[in-house]
């Protein structure tokens, strides 16, 4: 077997959750991370510390703990900027990565004509056939409110985007291009590079959603090209409730907040009000401070482990369940069925054995995936499948644990008879 | 780890809890449902769908002077889903709507036990098979999406008939 840089079985002792009981006294095999990651002692301590040592609004006081505090966020801010590879200043908190999409669908409808953001009918926003909810009803609605037309990347059986379809898709009219960098659904890791150069090469803007990449593998904005870039904290080790949008300098300060209130102004009268710079501008009210902070130490804990190490661990644990599950009769891999450009979120089916009831048999044996359409109702569709049971790997799972998922799937099997 | 149960063995310990949730009614109307396949007629026909899955029945209703005249559905979904909307279809077909809204309020009543009621054969006949799924809170909502169904379309075919 190979070795790993990670030492698995350590680093699954610092999250304490791992260590709890299932159903029947069975050991828990969280293989649910595409939906959100268990968090590690560093991180929920990180939380405590604030709120018993630290906690005070940020950016307002005159006294010692405001200052604390915030060093503290303005800390967890430059923490999140190295991680990414941005300037500090380009990285705005928001609650949640689907916060930060619907926040630019909102500001650029409220845009003024000549800006970049500005859309009318006429224009187009291509997102893919692979979007997350997240990234598809916010790209929908702005359509709708400025007579925009809404197209899509279609994707392969095999589960890529149609990527001959780019220069037919992306054209003169494409203004804004918004994708995922990998499918939450079905794994792919998509070109990035390409999709980017044909949208430049018609001034349109990207819009990189980086949920199920960003916690996975090393991403560097300037790298990518792209002009935004949203991620949440909670799939990445983080605390619930803190997100990232990150977006150009050049671009953040020409785009209109979304959100209005106390410390993102510059000056103000009874009748009108001006902007503090970026990212001040976009973090209107007291902030999630908290939050923050956990998520700069959930991205210390991942820098720690580093990013390469996570990834070749990651891409070890897919090639050895691709291999397993692809071996079980009956069962179909949804996504590709290689390792190639692809991460650590594996769906399937089972013939016969509708997903919530795999799911079931699943967490018998303590084995927590999800099950269903994955908030990607039009993939679903697409493959023409009511949904799939999903498994998704992190830097706490072993090769047991994909032992275990498979002998689950074929007592799931044996259970109902299906082969 | 590697247990030393030969694996067939353990398997079978695992099933002792599933057996609770998937009663051999349930696994039966689920491969054999009845009423599956929709029919001509129709005073009503609804579409519910479970948005957090993607279940989904459709459901056309006759109601012919207070009676169920006539009950059709289709639909995808888990066994749960599929056998409790076949085994509804069973239970309310020849009854009168008010009966098979008591049935129905019986029904949600043990949905909403948390597995501390068995449910009265008499009134819910098949459907007391499906007494363990109110320990699985997760579950519920799929033995329920079939009977609201049902409700939805026999107030929209009262409705119609009070209309025409």
């Amino acid at each position: 077997m190979k070795t790993t840089a990670l030492n698995v079985e350590a680093l699954k002792k610092d999250f304490p959750i791992l260590s709890r009981s299932m159903r029947g006294g069975k050991k828990l095999v969280y293989l649910d991370s595409g939906a959100t990651s268990q968090k590690p002692k560093s991180v929920i301590a990180a939380q405590s510390y604030f709120y018993e040592h630290e906690n005070a609004a940020v950016h307002r006081g005159a006294h010692l703990l405001a200052e604390e505090a915030d060093a503290a966020y303005e800390g967890a801010r430059a923490i999140v900027a190295e991680f990414i590879g941005a300037n500090i200043d380009e990285v705005i908190f928001t609650k949640s990565a689907t916060e930060s999409l619907n926040a630019l669908a909102y500001s650029f409808g409220n845009s003024p004509p000549g800006t970049p953001f500005a859309l009318t009918r006429g224009d187009s926003i291509v997102v893919t056939e692979m979007e997350h909810h997240a990234n598809l009803i916010p790209w929908q609605q702005l359509a709708r409110r400025t007579g925009a037309t809404l197209k899509w990347i279609p994707v392969t059986a095999e589960g890529r985007l149609d990527y001959a379809t780019l220069e037919t898709i992306i054209d003169s009219s494409t203004k804004v291009v918004a994708f995922t960098h990998q499918s939450n659904v079905l794994g792919t890791v998509n070109d990035v590079a390409q999709i980017v150069k044909a949208a430049k090469a018609v001034n349109a803007l990207t819009i990189l959603d980086g949920c199920q990449s960003v916690p996975h593998f090393a991403v560097d904005v300037k790298t990518l090209g792209v002009d935004f870039l949203t991620f949440s904290g909670h799939k990445a080790l983080g605390p619930t409730g803190i997100g990232i949008l990150w977006g150009r300098s050049d671009l953040l300060a020409q785009m209109e907040p979304f959100l209005y209130g106390g410390s993102m102004i510059e000056s103000v009268t009874m009748s009108e009000a001006t902007w503090a710079p970026a990212p001040r501008k976009f973090e209107a009210g007291v902030p999630n401070m908290a939050g923050a902070v956990g998520l700069g130490a959930a991205l210390q804990y991942l820098t720690q482990l580093g990013m390469d190490n996570v990834h070749a661990w990651e891409m070890e644990l897919t090639q050895y369940a691709l291999e397993k599950i692809v071996a079980i009769p009956g069962v179909k891999i949804i996504g590709p069925s290689t390792a190639d450009e692809r991460g650590a979120v594996l769906s399937f089916t089972v013939d016969g054995i509708h997903p919530h009831d795999v799911g079931q048999v699943l967490d018998q044996y303590g084995i927590a995936v999800r099950t269903g359409h994955h908030c990607a109702w039009p993939l679903m569709k697409k493959y023409g499948i009511a949904g799939t049971t999903r498994a998704s790997f992190y830097i706490y799972n072993t090769l047991d644990d994909v032992d275990t998922l498979v002998d689950a799937i074929i007592s799931a099997q044996e259970y109902f008879k299906a082969n | 780890m590697q247990s030393f149960l030969p694996k067939n063995i353990s398997r079978r310990i695992e099933t002792m809890e599933l057996d609770s949730l998937y009663q051999e009614v349930i696994l039966d109307h689920y491969k054999h449902p009845k009423h599956k396949g929709l029919s001509e007629a129709k005073d009503a026909q609804v579409h519910h769908v479970n948005p957090s899955c993607g279940d989904e029945v459709t459901l056309n209703l006759s109601v012919d002077g207070g009676i169920v005249a006539a009950i059709s559905w289709d639909g995808v979904g888990c066994s749960i889903s599929q056998a409790s909307t076949s085994i509804m279809t069973e239970l309310v077909m020849g009854k009168s709507v008010a009966d098979a809204y008591k049935i129905l309020d019986n029904f949600s009543e043990l949905m909403a036990s948390k597995g501390t009621m068995k449910g009265d054969e008499n009134v819910l006949e098949d459907a007391v098979a499906l007494a363990g799924v109110s320990k699985f809170p997760a579950r519920v909502k799929c033995a329920l999406l079939g009977w609201m169904a049902f409700k939805d379309a026999s107030v929209q075919a009262i409705d119609g008939s009070e209309k025409a």
